[in-house]
């Protein structure tokens, strides 16, 4: 193994980082204290203090674990994922395609050679859409998010909610058998597989990958969660806490649906979604409500539905659409029920 | 030597787009830069990822936009890093 320079910097941040990450709250509280004009209580310093707090938390939360996820995925390839699936079982392929959709990395961008390069290989189409769905929906951002917020509870069942749909809607599509949906060139065209030869990756380009996810990914959505939070940190003092309770709360049975009905064509990476649901939640908003138009947020978009048109027809993007559409009302559902 | 960049039309495509054509002209590389954005053509090259890079007919690069250094570093030496 090459020792470098980038390590050596790796390693001396990990102690760096607890350190800063533990003497958070005492840090938060000083600067409140040396800052002029503020007092104890009042609105404006705990709005402060809330943001002086949460954003660093969720800033060191976020260049934790997306390092960590950088390594996991330098060892997935979409190619090794395809390999894996390849001629699978429907229900056991459709767990360890949606399974897989959290570790390989994914772009929806890339989401038309991806879909060719499943379906050609004979991945079966019910698979393949279970990675589809599980990819976006399964984020880590909002894993991160949802932990610094509301802990590991509810990333638990974002986590495993998420995969259910995932499963389900990928098995329910391979039963319906919607082949004749997909255009037909797709299925028409064998396109020539030469060997994909494989590069070794060492493990300090590992640590590289890592750091570029790093990089990437933060330079992209701190502004995101800067904002949330800010927002986050003014509702905090000012907005009245039962604000959101008659219009999203546990017994107002329609805010589930009309949620994911409201949710399904907007779009949003998970940064600039999961502050947001967290001001619903703390102003009285059901937690199976929030959720739920969280998840359909980020799962479904506009963008990634144009880009599908490509290679399905309408009907069955319409199918696609629903059926995750639903799955994810009833895990609202479910949620506002049992919590 | 012929550089292909494969991709649809995402941003990450157009600025590896971008990245190569600078390259290509402040080391006075030799090459003719092409963009293929049709899907068929892109798939016979069996990339999953985009966007990705092809020099002289092979794939030296998927899914990730490299720096200007790494592109110089693939294109002068022909270094694969997939």
């Amino acid at each position: 193994m090459k020792w470098n320079k980038q390590i050596t910097w790796t390693l001396l941040a990990l102690p760096v980082w607890y350190l800063l990450y533990v003497n958070l709250q005492p840090l938060a509280d000083w600067i409140v204290r040396i800052l002029p004009g503020m007092s104890n209580g009042a609105p404006l310093t705990e709005a402060i203090r809330f943001f002086i707090f949460e954003f660093p938390k969720v800033l060191l939360l976020l260049v934790l674990i997306i390092f960590f996820v950088g390594i996991v995925r330098s060892f997935f390839t979409p190619e090794r994922t395809r390999k894996a699936l390849e001629g699978k079982n429907t229900f056991t392929g459709n767990v360890m395609a949606a399974l897989l959709g959290i570790v390989t990395p994914f772009c929806s961008c890339s989401a038309i050679p991806l879909f060719l390069g499943f379906v050609e290989s004979g991945v079966p189409l019910g698979i393949t859409f279970s990675f589809l769905i599980a990819a976006p929906m399964i984020n880590e951002v909002a894993v991160v998010l949802l932990y610094g917020m509301f802990g590991w509870k509810t990333v638990l069942i974002y986590i495993s909610t998420g995969l259910a749909i995932a499963i389900l809607a990928g098995w329910i599509i391979g039963r319906l058998h919607l082949e004749k949906w997909v255009e037909e060139w797709v299925y028409a065209t064998r396109f020539e597989k030469g060997e994909m030869e494989e590069t070794k990756i060492t493990f300090p380009q590992r640590i590289g990958m890592g750091l570029t996810a790093v990089k990437e990914i933060v330079s992209k959505v701190w502004l995101y969660v800067a904002l949330g939070i800010a927002v986050g940190a003014g509702v905090h003092g000012y907005v009245p806490a039962e604000f959101m309770a008659s219009l999203m709360g546990k017994d107002v049975w329609y805010a589930v649906p009309l949620s994911v009905l409201i949710g399904v064509p907007l779009y949003s990476n998970a940064a600039g979604i999961v502050p947001i649901v967290s001001v619903l939640i703390e102003k009285g908003a059901a937690l199976g409500t929030a959720l739920a138009f969280m998840m359909s947020v980020i799962a479904l978009s506009l963008p990634e539905m144009i880009i599908l048109k490509k290679v399905l027809k309408l009907p069955l993007i319409i199918t696609f659409i629903a059926i995750v559409a639903i799955g994810i009302m009833l895990v609202g559902l479910l949620f506002n029920l049992i919590m | 030597m012929k550089i292909q960049v494969l991709g649809t039309g995402c941003a990450k495509c157009k600025s590896l787009e971008k990245a190569v054509r600078e390259v290509v002209v402040q080391n006075n590389i030799d090459a003719e830069v092409t963009k293929v954005e049709d899907i068929m053509e892109i798939m016979k090259f069996n990339v999953m990822t985009t966007p990705a890079l092809v020099v002289d007919g092979k794939v030296v690069l998927k899914g990730r936009v490299p720096s200007n250094d790494e592109l110089k570093q693939i294109l002068t030496n022909k270094i694969f890093l997939i």
